[in-house]
């Protein structure tokens, strides 16, 4: 039975203005429908619901500006579906543009911040360990999670904005600690350290890890020594888009895993699952649906948006070299203005780069219509997302197989052990 | 304790609304808003699913499951606001992410259909019949 405080119930009967008595009691219905005894207090949001699916949701934003709503806490914005600061063209019909305009500019009016990212956690919005936050965006709420240590659940579209004006959470899922712990054990200790050490790995784990574990938490043992921050990235965002996965653990080196006893909370693993190179190379097929051709109509990376250190990866293997078709470089204006003040951008776009910032080519339409387009990528996300978005099949690749397919004009692979 | 027996049947509501009526239509799958219902026109579009192409417009709407996508409360409340919602909805268990789209339809004063709980086996039944639903939640044959 949910019970709110005094200053919650004030504050829903409308205190502070309509617009935030709407959000507070969008706020206590999710929670009693949820079975939360009470609301919490959250430090930050990040907020997914401003990436335009239908008129309804703009009329929604608009409706809580109308009523004097701001954010309570610190709130960033994961990606839109305009690239205001942004470089490749978006094909969005008028009406569609004008209401995905509105959408952000209220969204903006609230007091959340610009930052238009999915990587909102590389943009300087770093929740301390521990800290309760309401994120969206399920690759930010994993990394949230699991690289970070906060605690968020899955903050969908409506309920993400809501707790922010109203700076309150259910008290439920993962802001409890009881539900953080794992109940699930992948012991990749068998595979190559060369394998594990690989960035082109990751998206194929993070598949394995969103089947096999669906919404549970599990722990991996085996990846000391071998991570990077944006490795673990592309792990959590692979892991959410094939699974429900909110949170998981690293032995040795996530902060709620020191090692993988502490993460099970002393106890057996309820399943243990003992990965094998067949199992890997499953998975990687997987990814791929262009099947057995080099044709290759254009690369993309950076989902989630590409960091400051992938780009300068890009920009050393593409060595000055001009590239034959498109490569899409999705990434958020933290990354681009720095890009700028070296004067880096306008080189890497000379040489065939296409910039795509604040949004990214599977939640827009910026990708050419083409017959039998093969898209090539290192993302899993992109992986799982760009045939159904974007009628493009996929192929799947590591960095250095993107730049050298985006430089021949065709699909090309480099020597890499699956084992 | 179906209706042939009882001829009413009275069930937990969710989150409530006035009465209502509508044919009943029962999935025999679950269903994931996202992707499986299109928002403009109520229909349901998820090419596996068993139901794909009839119209959720105005019926009594029996939900045996759901796959939980955060922007299935989105599709929601843009059927409703495209004036294409069921009548009410049946769910076998509370989706609060589903939910969410009614909470925010009643939010911004648009119709919003109610919903109750009931179990999928006694949701198979009621397939295809027309029922009434009264605001208390009592559920009888039309």
């Amino acid at each position: 039975m949910l019970e709110l405080t005094a200053e919650e119930r004030a504050a829903a009967t409308g205190e502070n203005g309509d617009g935030a008595a709407m959000a507070m009691r969008i706020v206590a219905e999710a929670a009693r429908l949820m079975g939360a005894p009470r609301l919490i207090q959250v430090a930050s949001a990040h907020i997914d619901g401003a990436l335009y699916h239908g008129d309804s949701g703009t009329l929604f934003a608009e409706k809580l500006v109308a009523g004097g709503a701001r954010v309570a806490v610190r709130a960033s914005l994961n990606v839109g579906s305009l690239a205001p600061a942004g470089c490749a063209a978006i094909r969005l019909p008028p009406h569609e543009w004008d209401m995905a305009e509105r959408m952000m500019r209220a969204y903006e009016a609230m007091g959340c911040e610009p930052s238009w990212t999915c990587a909102p956690y590389q943009a300087g919005h770093r929740p301390t360990r521990g800290t309760d936050v309401a994120w969206g965006e399920s690759n930010a709420v994993v990394f949230c999670n699991s690289v970070l240590g906060a605690r968020t659940n899955r903050y969908g579209d409506f309920l993400d904005i809501a707790c922010a004006i109203a700076g309150r959470a259910p008290d439920y899922g993962l802001h409890r600690p009881e539900n953080r712990l794992a109940t699930l054990l992948i012991d990749i200790t068998g595979l190559s350290v060369e394998l594990r050490r690989s960035d082109v790995f990751y998206p194929v784990l993070g598949t394995i890890l969103g089947r096999a574990a669906g919404s549970a938490v599990a722990v991996i043992e085996g990846l000391q020594g071998c991570t990077s921050e944006d490795k673990l990235k592309a792990l959590g965002a692979a892991a959410a888009s094939a699974g429900g996965v909110g949170l998981f653990h690293v032995a040795g080196v996530t902060p709620e895993a020191p090692n993988a006893a502490t993460a099970l909370g002393g106890a057996p693993p309820r399943e243990r699952i003992v990965l094998t190179p067949a199992d890997v190379k499953a998975a990687l097929a997987g990814l791929s649906t262009a099947g057995e051709t080099d044709r290759v109509d254009a690369v993309a990376i950076g989902s989630p948006h590409l960091s400051l250190a992938e780009i300068d990866e890009v920009e050393r293997r593409m060595a000055g070299r001009r590239l034959a078709i498109p490569l899409y470089a999705n990434t958020g204006r933290h990354v681009l203005a720095p890009l700028e003040a070296a004067s880096r951008r306008r080189a890497l776009e000379d040489a065939g780069v296409v910039f795509v910032v604040d949004t990214c080519v599977v939640v827009t339409p910026i990708l050419p219509e083409l017959d039998g387009a093969v898209l090539m990528t290192n993302s899993g996300k992109f992986a799982h997302y760009a045939p159904g978005n974007t009628g493009y099949a996929v192929t799947y690749g590591s960095l250095g197989e993107c730049v050298e397919s985006a430089v021949a004009g065709r699909l090309v692979r480099e020597a890499q052990a699956w084992i | 304790m179906d209706l042939k027996t009882r001829l009413e049947l009275s069930v937990e509501i969710l989150l409530p609304g006035g009465a209502t009526e509508g044919q009943c239509l029962a999935l025999s799958a679950p269903i994931s808003f996202w992707g499986g219902v299109d928002p403009k026109t109520g229909r349901i579009i998820d090419a596996r699913h068993p139901e794909r192409g009839r119209d959720i417009a105005g019926t009594i709407l029996a939900l045996p499951g759901t796959i939980g996508s955060s922007s299935a409360s989105a599709v929601l409340l843009e059927v409703i606001h495209a004036g294409r919602a069921p009548a009410a909805l049946l769910m076998d268990a509370p989706d609060a992410i589903l939910l969410l789209g009614l909470v925010v339809a009643r939010e911004m004063g648009w119709p919003t259909p109610p919903a109750f709980r009931l179990p999928g086996s006694e949701q198979k039944p009621l397939a295809g019949r027309r029922l009434t639903i009264s605001a208390g939640g009592v559920i009888r044959l039309s």
